[in-house]
């Protein structure tokens, strides 16, 4: 199969038709489903936490982190970033919680040091070793990522990031790039060998808080799990029917009715109010 | 984009990570929006001491928000231990000792979680770069002659 990494650049092959087509895809919603609790369940987040996801896109993955009940330390609040305008309408359609930002994650991750308590990022990094323009490189885009990412994380904060490398050195080079910016890595591999072979790069900032910062602790105890320690070479949460966010025109309206009745300033009413559409910048 | 995430966006120039002046990124021509959300009492908790008050207050005050007070408000004012009025007669005996989120807790959820900039652009106070806000989305691509 010819990889889309391969074809377009991201902001392209994610256009209206894919992205509304990658969105509502049931296979590509439950895969995606799927490694986005795998990777919940390494972040090991015990209470309702700030994340950052990279590549959010249409929001499947920010949905499920807005879902996690609080039986199993949720719900968590996200802030997603996409380099693709239609993915990030089709996630505005569907009426994500997360605050969404156009925004290329290798030009940098722009947020104060310390800012969130963890990131994922599924399926999205290998993306970054595509280059448009002569003035950079692979290496550049992935440095500026990951050195962005590891400052934005607070000290004993963790990113998982799940990604589908070209080959061997695409994986070395993402892997050599989280550690060259300071993460303690782990590369953890499910499913070796088998089509549904899936790369997560588990990666801690400050260590101290995963059992030395071993990445092998972390995952150790886990079935059909290899383990490949970085450094030397390389709970499940359930959907929830959320009461999610009001925002018929008339709701939007009627809030702003009751809020100038108390008192509280409210900015005029537009002709845009509450009607969606995909913004365009 | 809700006024909690004003608290933490930075430019994204390389070139203004550095500078005080760069934080918090001003808002222009700003239209807001009430997004009604769940209360998530334990979020609220875990963000508050990471808020930079200072860099709120001035936010707020640009948006024509409510005046905050000078000083951030501490962990042990977000829960109050004494019932509310109205819920003492439902209350069973269990439940009434359970702490509960104070007003100043409500307050705080609809600022930073349900107050949200529909429109408009967030101005770099270092290099002046304006980033555009539409249908709550900032476009933060820069460039490349910026980066
Ligand atoms: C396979 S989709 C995954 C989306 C989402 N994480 C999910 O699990 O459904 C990959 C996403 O990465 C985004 N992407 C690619 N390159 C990017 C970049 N340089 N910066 C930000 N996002 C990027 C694409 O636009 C696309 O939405
Ligand atoms: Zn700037």
């Amino acid at each position: 199969m010819p990889r889309p990494e391969d074809s377009l650049p991201p902001d392209l092959y994610y256009n209206d038709t894919t992205s509304a087509q990658y969105t509502t895809s049931s296979r590509i919603q439950s895969i995606q489903a799927q490694m986005t609790h795998r990777a919940l369940s390494l972040l090991n987040l015990s209470a309702p936490s700030l994340i950052l996801d990279v590549g959010c896109g249409s929001g499947l993955s920010g949905s499920i982190l807005s879902s996690v009940p609080g039986s199993a330390g949720g719900p968590h609040t996200w802030i997603g970033l996409d380099i693709s305008a239609s993915m990030l309408g089709v996630a505005l359609e569907r009426e994500a919680e997360g605050d969404l930002f156009l925004a290329d994650a290798g030009q940098g991750v722009p947020f104060r040091p310390g800012t969130f308590d963890a990131a994922i990022s599924i399926s999205a990094v290998q993306w970054l070793c595509n280059v448009e323009s002569g003035t950079e490189s692979a290496e550049g885009r992935l440095n500026r990522f990951f050195s962005g990412l590891y400052a934005a994380l607070r000290r004993g904060g963790r990113a998982v990031c799940q990604f589908y490398p070209r080959d061997d050195r695409q994986k070395d080079l993402i892997c050599g790039a989280a550690k060259r910016a300071g993460f303690g890595a782990g590369l953890l591999e499910d499913g070796v060998g088998t089509k549904q072979e899936k790369k997560y790069l588990v990666l801690t900032v400050g260590g101290g808080e995963i059992m030395g910062g071993d990445i092998t602790g972390v995952v150790s105890g886990l079935e059909g799990v290899d383990v490949v320690d970085g450094r030397k070479g390389g709970k499940e949460g359930k959907r929830r029917n959320g009461k999610g966010v009001k925002s018929s025109k008339q709701w939007i309206l009627q809030k702003k009715d009751r809020m100038e009745r108390k008192g509280k300033v409210v900015k005029a009413t537009s002709k845009y109010t509450g009607r969606k559409r995909k913004p365009v910048f | 984009m809700k006024i909690l995430t004003l608290n933490f966006v930075t430019c994204a120039r390389k070139a203004c990570k550095a500078s005080p002046a760069a934080f918090p990124l001003r808002p222009r021509e700003a239209e807001l929006e009430i997004v009604e959300q769940d209360i998530n009492p334990l979020f609220v908790r875990n963000v508050l001491p990471r808020l930079e008050w200072d860099a709120l207050r001035e936010v707020c005050g640009e948006l024509g928000l409510q005046q905050l007070p000078s000083t951030a408000p501490s962990p042990d004012d977000l829960f109050t231990t004494t019932p509310a009025a109205a819920d003492t007669a439902m209350a069973d005996a269990a439940d009434a000792h359970e702490p509960r989120p104070s007003q100043l807790l409500r307050d705080l959820h609809t600022l930073l979680l349900e107050t949200t900039m529909r429109s408009g652009k967030l101005v770099c106070g270092n290099c002046g770069h304006e980033y555009a806000v539409k249908e709550g989305i900032a476009n933060f691509l820069l460039p490349s002659h910026l980066v």
